[in-house]
């Protein structure tokens, strides 16, 4: 095996930082320059990402067994606390990782736009990418953390200073959010790290999958009270990235203001952190309590996709329209993980996969139309079907994409999820389809006053979508379609480790 | 075992180093014609850094016990004397191209500057309360000169008054606790005193003089309720002496209440690297309650802060609520765990306020304000106080996390569950303050765009600073091993 091959995981985590090491080597006023090393330095993980995608093998289910995962890298980094480089795949990280480094390519290049301080912008957008594959792909708690926490200070700057009108609020605001969560989630780390041992050597570990064999718990650490507890602090931690009702206020703010690159990573990768944090540290770790919580958890997704809808409905924003949509769309993956059955957490992973498909093509076509007309209200437009046709067939695909037609991807997970929830949670999976009649109008109620109807004179003259945004727009649209109609290649990457998951999660009964 | 003076000696080239430095600068003082040249500074330097290197030189092996059992030499002085030397050699370095000290005679203030030094050496290493109380007060009497060292500057008169009078009273009633332990044990070594207390005796008068030490050191590490003094002399000294008080007397105060507490009030426990109280209270109890107290305290009452060195005082006043939790353990890697993080600390805290010196230096004042636009206006410096704040929250990956995942680990592997609670949140609305400086700096648009021009020579003091604070956030094992090894060689 050759280096590439060995440290596949680290390239792909680190070529981006890298990439933005040397930007900003170059020197001021040579914005071309920064953009394509920007460009370059996100392709190359993305190309890497095409060889994980052909080089995994689909029969290893990974989870909680060390020998079952892949591309693994394993090194001692602090053995004085027993900290580990601990990377490597399976179906559960697969499937994201590539998505990771699908939409951040695009992000960027759909940031070519930014004019503003484009060196600053370049260097952070790549290390938030650093941070979010190292969040993936890492198989020991601290560096996972580490990984979690890194990718707040480029997100903080990135909405803070390319924001829109109430940047400052709505950057603090996620800051102050997400790690009020993450040092709750500190602290159950920390309560792991002292109350289990490592079977091999019998010292403290920060290794994931030794905290999943119960057998390394000590007699503290298997009380029902303090799992409860450990397991409500990494679910608030987690819960806030979702976000899950009540902790989603961040988000409309977050999103409205965030460049619209910014807000395609937010949804397209970001969220996903929440909801593969409980897959990969919860779920495992504490089965016993998972399967005790799993009706609030059906709960918290069923609000999170009824009361999204309704939120979406109301507005009259239509970036802030799609971030509540993504709460809804997120409502999904928890009511299909908290189903603990085979196809319930299969749909789940597939529902993560596309949403952030979907919801990065919602958020380029969103910043397309307030690039061109400086603002975005629903009801400020009307008949703009008539005047730029093509973005208009992208914004149906888009939406319609969104509302869950068959044929599109989202159909295929959103079915998923229910039919894997729905012997467990018959009346939550009713109230949640009815939840469907909402996300669908709110899509159509917009593309109705948007698109169709009488032409505001103002937009007579719009500007039709151009090349580079189809570029970014093109590659998601034709994945939604594929995985629409053909699901079984993802279907296959990610089967083996939900089945394997939930028989983990099951054994506990 | 137990050494002579003269014997002593070997043991104690750092201090002979600084006394022999404050001596010159003394001759120099009084022979130069010419008040505000640069000599003393060099001098100084040359002086402390000669001190660092010494400590090394004989290495402690075993801990002895020095000047007749006036003072320990061991590898937990060891650490604390490298610690403060280096934060002073810093100070040092500020000092020399500050704006504010411009004009006035150096050598006076460098003579201040090393006797505090001096007195941080010896209250490291104290262990006869004797000792102690005079190298208590050798640090503080310097103290208080340059904190008032502005003269003609209103702030800076108030801060020196406000010292005195705090301090004298802290120190008052320190001494009377001290005087309750002689009498009660009739030792004044605190390894005497440990000891007859242990064997027992009447609870009072125990407890009134843990209590009335804890104000004396309580007001040299500006922990809640003996703080109120930290905010005014914060900004009302020159800055280099703000950063210099905002790190090392702290560190020393934390040496002496480590060494002072866990000899006097405990005793080794027959765990592996344990104590547990030998006196008939429970005094950590009480510093746990001062620890949640003076971090809540110091976070909440700074942001609120517009002035950036009150601020950065009522951080740091946070701060070591911070490390007292790792004082309350009775464990020797939550001593680890205080020493870690003032070593961060150290780089973290003098960074932040060197940066405040800079910009002091260009716009001539120390508000928020003053800060904004400084993202374009200097940004090398503001991409370095921006790594110096993030630090101090506590994110990664910068060092002062890493000092935070210690603390907060020892307190969760001791089961004090309230305390690590109370921590991260106080971590939290950390954030919320840190962030309204590099909100100004890169989130809003300056009114006068001009470049502020940041000298070679201060760019490379701001990556000496910078660059620790990033590399120990991602490679820490040898200071860990340090302070692990600082800890293990703590003699009494």
């Amino acid at each position: 095996m050759g280096f590439v091959d060995s440290h596949i995981l680290s390239l792909m985590t680190f070529l981006p930082v890298l990439g933005a090491a040397v930007l900003l080597c170059v020197p001021k006023g040579k914005d071309d320059v920064i953009r394509w090393i920007a460009a370059a330095a996100s392709f190359l993980p993305l190309v890497l990402a095409v060889k994980l995608w052909f080089a995994y093998d689909r029969t290893m289910a990974g989870v909680n067994v060390a020998s079952q995962f892949q591309f693994v890298e394993h090194y001692s980094w602090i053995p004085s606390i027993n900290v580990e480089y601990f990377m490597g795949a399976d179906g559960i990280s697969m499937p994201l990782l590539i998505l990771t480094a699908l939409i951040s390519f695009l992000a960027v290049i759909g940031s070519f736009g930014i004019t503003n301080k484009v060196k600053g912008y370049m260097a952070l957008i790549l290390l938030l990418e650093t941070g979010m594959m190292g969040v993936f792909a890492s198989l020991d708690f601290f560096l996972f953390y580490v990984f979690w926490e890194v990718m707040l200070l480029p997100m903080y700057f990135l909405i803070g200073i390319w924001g829109g009108p109430r940047k400052e609020y709505a950057a603090i605001k996620f800051f102050l959010y997400t790690l009020a969560g993450s040092v709750l989630m500190l602290l159950a780390l920390l309560a792991l790290y002292f109350n289990t041992a490592n079977p091999e050597t019998g010292g403290h570990t920060f290794n994931l999958l030794h905290y999943m064999a119960q057998g390394t718990h000590n007699a503290w650490l298997k009380g029902f009270d303090v799992r409860l507890l450990l397991f409500i602090g990494l679910f608030i931690g987690f819960a806030i990235k979702v976000p899950l009702f009540p902790f989603h206020t961040w988000l409309p703010d977050a999103h409205v203001e965030a460049p619209t690159a910014i807000s395609v990573i937010l949804a397209g990768v970001l969220l996903k952190m929440g909801t593969y944090g409980m897959m990969r540290i919860s779920f495992p770790i504490f089965p016993d309590i998972t399967v005790w919580f799993a009706v609030p958890m059906a709960v918290l997704g069923v609000i999170n996709i009824v009361y999204g809808a309704l939120c979406a409905l109301a507005q009259s924003d239509l970036k802030k329209m799609v971030a509540y949509s993504s709460v809804s769309h997120m409502g999904f993956v928890m009511l299909g993980m908290a189903a603990l059955t085979p196809v319930g957490m299969a749909g789940a992973s597939m529902q993560m996969f596309s949403h952030g498909l979907i919801t990065a093509m919602l958020f380029f076509l969103v910043g397309v139309v307030y690039d061109r007309a400086h603002h975005r209200q629903i009801d400020g437009f009307g008949g703009l079907g008539a005047v730029v046709p093509i973005y208009t067939a992208f914004v149906s695909f888009a939406f319609f994409a969104s509302l869950g037609l068959p044929g599109m991807s989202g159909f295929i997970a959103e079915q998923m999820v229910f039919l894997g929830s729905f012997e467990a949670f018959r009346p939550l999976v009713i109230v949640a389809a009815v939840g469907i009649v909402f996300v669908a109008a709110f899509h159509l109620w917009a593309l109705q006053r948007v698109f169709l109807g009488p032409l505001n004179p103002k937009y007579a003259t719009l500007e039709e979508i151009n090349a580079r945004e189809i570029f970014c727009l093109a590659p998601l649209g034709i994945l939604v379609m594929a995985v629409g109609i053909w699901p079984m290649p993802i279907m296959n990457l990610l089967n083996a480790s939900a089945v394997r998951l939930v028989d983990l999660v099951k054994a506990v009964i | 075992m137990l050494l002579g003076n003269l014997g002593s000696l070997p043991y104690f080239l750092p201090e002979l180093a600084v006394t022999a430095t404050i001596l010159l600068l003394v001759v120099l003082h009084v022979a130069s014609k010419q008040k505000t040249s640069s000599a003393p500074g060099f001098l100084a330097l040359v002086g402390v850094g000669a001190a660092i290197l010494l400590s090394g030189v004989s290495s402690p092996g075993g801990g002895k016990a020095i000047f007749e059992g006036m003072a320990a030499y061991d590898g937990f002085a060891v650490f604390f004397k490298v610690l403060i030397a280096f934060a002073t050699l810093v100070v040092i370095l500020m000092s020399m191209d500050s704006e504010e000290l411009a004009g006035r005679s150096k050598a006076e203030y460098f003579i201040f500057l090393l006797s505090t030094l001096l007195g941080m050496f010896l209250l490291s290493s104290a262990t006869d309360i004797v000792m102690l109380y005079l190298s208590l007060e050798l640090v503080s009497i310097p103290s208080y000169l340059l904190a008032g060292y502005l003269k003609g500057k209103e702030h800076s008169t108030e801060a020196a008054m406000k010292y005195v009078v705090f301090g004298a009273t802290a120190s008052g009633v320190m001494i009377y606790g001290f005087s309750l332990l002689f009498g009660m044990t009739g030792s004044t070594q605190i390894a005497e005193i440990g000891r007859v207390l242990a064997s027992g005796k009447a609870a009072l008068p125990v407890v009134l003089a843990a209590v009335m030490v804890a104000v004396g050191f309580g007001y040299k590490i500006a922990a809640v309720p003996f703080h109120m003094w930290s905010p005014d002399v914060y900004e009302g000294a020159p800055t280099p002496a703000t950063a210099f008080f905002s790190v090392a007397p702290k560190a020393a105060g934390f040496a002496v209440l480590v060494r002072f507490y866990y000899t006097v009030f405990a005793g080794p426990d027959t765990a592996a690297g344990m104590w547990r109280i030998t006196s008939t209270m429970d005094w950590p109890l009480l510093f746990a309650g001062l620890s949640a107290v003076t971090m809540t305290v110091g976070n909440l009452v700074a942001i609120k802060q517009s002035n950036v060195k009150r601020l950065l005082a009522y951080s740091s006043i946070a701060h070591a609520g911070y490390m007292l939790m790792g004082f309350v353990l009775l464990s020797s890697a939550g001593i680890e765990a205080i020493l870690f993080y003032l070593v961060v600390y150290l780089f973290m805290n003098l960074g932040a306020f060197y940066v405040v010196v800079l910009v002091s230096n260009a716009t001539g004042g120390e508000d928020i304000s003053d800060f904004t636009g400084l993202g374009s206006r200097a940004p090398f410096a503001a991409v370095a106080l921006s790594i110096f704040l993030f630090s101090l929250t506590g994110i990664p990956p910068f060092s002062g996390f890493i000092g935070k995942v210690y603390l907060f680990a020892e307190v969760i592997h001791r089961g004090v569950y309230w305390l690590a609670i109370v921590a991260a949140l106080n971590s939290v609305v950390s954030l919320y303050y840190y962030a309204r400086i590099v909100r100004a700096m890169f989130l809003q648009e300056p009114t006068d765009a001009s470049a502020i021009p940041v000298p070679a020579a201060s760019g490379a003091m701001l990556v000496l600073l910078a660059a620790p604070t990033l590399i120990l956030g991602v490679y820490w094992e040898p200071v860990a091993r340090f302070a692990h090894a600082s800890v293990r060689m703590l003699a009494y």
